[in-house]
């Protein structure tokens, strides 16, 4: 069922000739309630799937801003339980668009993995990233995420071969995401001429649509991976814009979703006049 | 991997044959790390196997722990020491004599070479105390990589000597604020720096833990003071000792102490954690005797952590051992019961620290004060006609300040 969401989305896109916009936010970045109402906004402002942090103490992939974001839910209280609350609650207003949970394994093996791919489900989840389980130590993940019907979506890198990737591409549904650049979340900027190749490649090997993301910040850089890829992800430039949205009092929810609204329009509008890839 | 709750081990016959292909130690180790460090860590793994059988490797090594680090390490017999407590004789493996003032040159004198034969061209480190950064500065001067240096902030502030030392050396330190600002956070940043530049960097990580092959290849590096040890001990008393005793952080010293002996059956292995102020203040970093397993920069081993499973920041006195983690195989170890771990508190190791310098004209680290602190109840249990070697693993003159100050004196 879930995995049927995703499924259904990306053939919707593909009917439409164009690639999804994927935003990226942390739960409970700045807090719960914020969260939940930046998540309900997600899809009217342009979101075609919506990754979702779960914050842990240690995330050795991101880069500063997800790091701070994670820092600043932990200290509202966020958890994993809690990111799964706000999940279901997304769910109970949106049944078409999929909600994807990215983090960390330590937080999975404490609450244990079959109980983690259940309650994922029962909350609506679609798919789960887990940035630290690579396929060598993903068995058991995999296990259950499939009895849970849920998508277990792989990582792929530029420092994956086509061996590699014959690896990384078994036992990944829904779709594969290409970290664009050798590095940690929002640094370097991804070159949509580099990337190009690799999401053919991924594409090729997978059967499966590839997304794209770490440092895509701008509308620009987004139409131009819309042109090359199935979907483009940005997640450090929301949660900046959350933190600069907090130090200046401002409206946090109004000011991300104007940030994706941009994003949106750039991403949708990036193969106007142009053959579909 | 559920994390096992109930561990129900089964006592292997050979300890030394692990980790098995999966990099683990029973439950432990493995290799979680991000996608794009995967093939850096297969290439890594295959590197090091080569150049373990390689015997032009092994030699080379062998050469520079001669004449540069200046192995063997003395087997020293602390008579006054071993007098003061009244139990089973007591000798200190004296890896604080080595070049760098402690066990860390040794690990890092094998991987520099691995690195060279790898082609890399830049070294990165995290360090605790400062004495892996010192280390591993200390290699790269000597063949003159680039070399840059992760440490927590709080770190840098307390070590200030030993910063001083690897910017001597040429060696870039970076300090760390994220997170506790702390050796896991330096430690979080290194693995940041290598999935960034992985095409010309190497990680020199300092402790037996991380992701397969670091627990095993720092394991094999260290292994060479059990060895000596072992060799020494005969030597000096005809037969094997009753109990090998180190302090436990990440666990290298430990694990290179223990390693030779697993399979000696009448040899006793104890290794101490850093109690803090205390186990029962939460306020410690005694992976083992105050937390449960999980998964932590690239391998599943016993942490500090929440309920929910967020890291916790450890307390101690000792830099070095200030990590909320501990190498798998020594959590293996404590599962399948062939080594036990205890703990002291940051005062017993204050203790323990000035006794050693009063009585033997030793200065310990802070970290092997810590395996010192736990002597009386151990040369009590071996008894007198006992024999207990210990791992002086680091100098203490890096401490005075930090010892001074918990002394309530100025320096």
């Amino acid at each position: 069922m879930s995995k049927a969401r995703i499924d259904a989305r990306f053939a919707a896109l593909k009917a439409e000739g164009r690639a999804a916009f994927v935003a990226y936010v942390m739960a409970g970045d700045p807090d719960a309630a914020t969260a939940a109402k930046i998540l309900a906004g997600l899809p009217a402002a342009g979101a075609d799937l919506i990754e979702l942090g779960f914050p842990f103490s240690d995330p050795m992939a991101e880069g500063p801003p997800i790091q701070r974001a994670a820092q600043r839910a932990l200290k509202n209280g966020m958890t994993l339980q809690g990111t799964l609350d706000l999940a279901r609650g997304f769910r109970a207003g949106d049944v078409t668009t999929p909600l994807i949970l990215m983090g960390y394994m330590n937080l999975i093996v404490t609450c244990g993995i079959e109980a983690f791919a259940r309650d994922a489900a029962d909350a609506g989840v679609d798919g789960v990233i887990v940035v630290d389980c690579p396929p060598e130590e993903a068995g058991p993940l995999a296990d259950a995420l499939d009895a849970a019907q849920v998508s277990l979506i792989r990582l792929a890198t530029p420092t994956s071969d086509d061996l590699r990737l014959k690896t990384i591409v078994r036992r990944t549904s829904g779709f594969v995401y290409y970290v664009s650049v050798a590095g940690v979340t929002g640094v370097k900027e991804a070159d949509a001429a580099e990337v190009a190749p690799h999401v053919a490649r991924v594409r090729a090997a997978s059967g499966l649509p590839v997304a794209v993301g770490f440092g895509i910040k701008t509308p620009e850089r987004a139409a131009a991976i819309a042109r090359v890829a199935d979907a483009v992800v940005v997640g450090s430039a929301l949660v900046d814009e959350i933190a600069e949205a907090v130090e200046m009092n401002e409206d946090v929810t109004q000011r991300v979703l104007s940030k994706v609204s941009s994003l949106a329009k750039a991403v949708r509008s990036a193969r106007v006049g142009q053959t579909t890839v | 991997m559920n994390a096992p709750s109930n561990p129900s081990p089964v006592r292997p016959n050979d300890y030394s044959a692990y980790p098995d292909a999966n990099g683990r130690f029973g439950d432990y180790g493995g290799q979680y790390v991000p996608e794009t460090l995967m093939p850096l860590v297969h290439d890594l793994d295959a590197a090091y196997s080569a150049a373990k059988a390689d015997e032009g490797f092994q030699a080379e090594l062998a050469g520079f722990l001669t004449h540069y680090v200046g192995r063997p390490s003395p087997l020293y017999f602390a008579e006054r020491l071993t007098a003061h407590y009244g139990g089973a004789k007591i000798y200190l493996k004296r890896e604080e004599l080595n070049h760098t003032g402690s066990h860390k040159i040794n690990n890092c004198m094998g991987q520099i070479l691995l690195a060279r034969r790898m082609g890399k061209t830049r070294i990165i480190a995290e360090t605790g105390a400062g004495q892996h950064g010192v280390a591993t500065a200390t290699v790269c001067a000597r063949f003159g990589l680039p070399c840059v240096v992760y440490m927590g902030a709080v770190d840098v502030e307390r070590q200030k000597p030993n910063v001083f030392r690897m910017n001597l050396l040429g060696a870039e330190v970076r300090p760390v604020t994220s997170g506790s600002a702390t050796l896991k956070d330096a430690m979080n940043e290194a693995l940041r720096d290598w999935v960034t530049n992985v095409h010309d960097t190497y990680y020199l990580i300092g402790s037996a833990a991380g992701m397969h092959p670091y627990p095993v290849m720092v394991r094999d590096f260290q292994a060479i003071i059990g060895r000596e040890a072992r060799e020494q001990i005969l030597e000096a008393e005809g037969r094997l000792p009753d109990a090998v005793v180190a302090c436990v952080g990440g666990g290298s010293n430990a694990i290179g102490l223990f390693h030779p002996f697993l399979n000696d059956a009448e040899v006793k292995i104890f290794g101490v954690e850093a109690a803090g102020e205390g186990l029962d203040t939460g306020r410690h970093a005694a992976a083992i005797n105050g937390g449960r397993p999980g998964v932590l920069h690239g391998n599943m081993t016993y942490l500090l952590q929440d309920r929910e499973g967020q890291i916790e920041e450890a307390h101690s006195i000792s830099a070095g051992l200030d990590y909320p983690g501990i190498g798998p195989e020594h959590a293996w170890l404590h599962d399948v019961g062939r080594a036990t771990y205890l703990s002291a508190t940051d005062t017993e190791s204050l203790e323990a620290y000035s006794l050693l310098a009063k009585l033997e004209g030793i200065l310990p680290a802070i970290e092997s004060a810590h395996a010192l602190a736990r002597l009386p109840e151990i040369t009590k249990e071996v008894g007198k006609d006992g024999i207990v070697v210990l791992n002086l693993s680091g100098r203490g003159d890096k401490d005075v300040a930090a010892v001074a100050a918990h002394l309530g004196m100025e320096i």
